[in-house]
């Protein structure tokens, strides 16, 4: 499990307005390149000063790399950072108000208490 | 000394902007009652008529990261920018800038570290919606200087709630001992039951509204000692997935005190959550409140 390496492609693709779009566009090329290129980026370190340690397990980058969003609530990434993302890939294909956030509320509606641990 | 002229609490909700400034065929059918309901707990800190504002928010995986999390934050800094692009995305809210009072922050950290908290500082701090939604509702203008305390309610593992409370009454004391003349607000914002990518989010209501009916009357009431027996950070999951922002409002009770119940109180049942308005006047400088739904 590395939740915290899912929680920091959701944070660093969420922040770049290029990345959304590429991450929208072409989820499994981004998730490859950004795993190869800058998952072991420490994120206030020049890229000399890299980590050489992080990696997606096999079903974490098979969720992020088909926008699925109800695995990646399972697999207990945190919750705001993967809904603030959705929102912006894609709740402007949806027509009425707040269209998107109810249908992700509504795929998950076979969860109950208690969700999946978020702690990294 | 400086007085504290006024102890503010609320909701703080991201779409305020948007709705109270959109016109015609965009604007919602709740706006003005939520336009109405914020121009009178406006009116509550104006007429405080303060020089500086203690913002207690939290940042929202904006500039603190999981490789570097504080969990109590002070910044001293002569000027804040605020709001990022995701906020803009998402909810329309502007770009913004503010004064800092560094004295106060410099005092605040000192002091308080002596006090017992050990608080992470910033010297360039971007604050996001959980202080300019304050702003934006309270002070638009945005002409007084600020000092933002950052909470960390967001990234496990939290400080218990009862550390939220003793931080709120340590603020309490630290800035009604500062060596100054100014009048000063402290201003926190938090939630009530919230639910955020989850299966109850956005619903018609929040996520558990007894739970918000009970903790509008501990907040009003000044009710720490039920607060503290009946919340914890597991029990926070319970009302919705969001809801430990409800410490910030516990640390907000903590600076109004014991037992002290509020001036003036208000809430409005939206969608998704339920918004919640307290002000607290020490020493009775303002006067109570007037109007809406006020002075219970």
């Amino acid at each position: 499990m590395s939740k915290y390496l899912l929680n920091k492609f959701l944070f660093t693709v969420d922040r770049d307005p290029d990345l959304v779009e590429r991450y929208r566009a072409d989820p499994r090329g981004t998730v490859t390149w950004w795993e190869a290129e800058r998952a072991n980026q420490i994120l206030n370190l020049p890229a000399i000063e890299a980590s050489t340690w992080l990696k997606f397990t096999a079903d974490e980058r098979e969720a992020l790399a088909t926008h699925d969003y109800v695995q990646l609530f399972e697999l207990g990434a945190h919750h705001f950072l993967t809904l603030t993302l959705f929102i912006a890939l894609f709740e402007r294909d949806y027509d009425e108000p707040l269209g998107f956030q109810k249908e992700y509320a509504a795929r998950l509606s076979h969860w109950r208490l208690p969700y999946p641990d978020i702690s990294t | 000394m400086a007085t504290i002229t006024a102890v503010i609490a609320s909701t703080h909700h991201p779409f305020y902007y948007r709705a109270s400034t959109a016109t015609g065929a965009d604007r919602p059918p709740f706006a003005d009652e939520w336009v109405a309901k914020i121009e009178a707990f406006r009116e509550t800190l104006t007429r405080a008529d303060p020089d500086v504002l203690v913002m207690v928010g939290s940042d929202h995986f904006h500039q603190l990261w999981l490789d570097n999390m504080p969990q109590f934050l002070i910044g001293k800094a002569p000027f804040y920018d605020a709001n990022y692009y995701n906020e803009e995305r998402e909810f329309g809210l502007p770009r913004m800038f503010v004064r800092g009072d560094e004295d106060l922050s410099a005092y605040l950290l000192r002091e308080g570290m002596d006090a017992g908290f050990d608080l992470a500082f910033s010297n360039e701090l971007r604050i996001d919606h959980s202080i300019t939604c304050p702003l934006i509702t309270l002070r638009p203008e945005a002409d007084l200087p600020i000092v933002p305390v950052y909470t960390n309610i967001f990234a496990p593992p939290l400080p218990q709630p009862k550390r939220f409370v003793q931080l709120g009454k340590t603020i309490r004391d630290l800035v009604e001992s500062w060596p100054s003349d100014k009048k000063v607000a402290i201003i926190g914002t938090g939630h009530l039951s919230l639910e955020l990518g989850g299966p109850r989010q956005f619903g018609p209501h929040g996520p558990d509204p007894e739970f918000d009916r009970k903790a509008v009357e501990w907040i009003a009431s000044g009710d720490l000692e039920r607060a503290l027996a009946e919340v914890s950070l597991e029990s926070l999951w319970l009302p919705g997935n969001a809801t430990h922002g409800f410490m910030d409002f516990m640390l907000m009770m903590g600076v109004a005190g014991e037992g002290v119940r509020a001036d003036y109180t208000d809430s409005l049942d939206l969608f998704h959550t339920m918004e919640a308005y307290f002000t607290w006047y020490p020493g009775g400088a303002g006067g109570p409140a007037t109007g809406a739904e006020g002075a219970r």
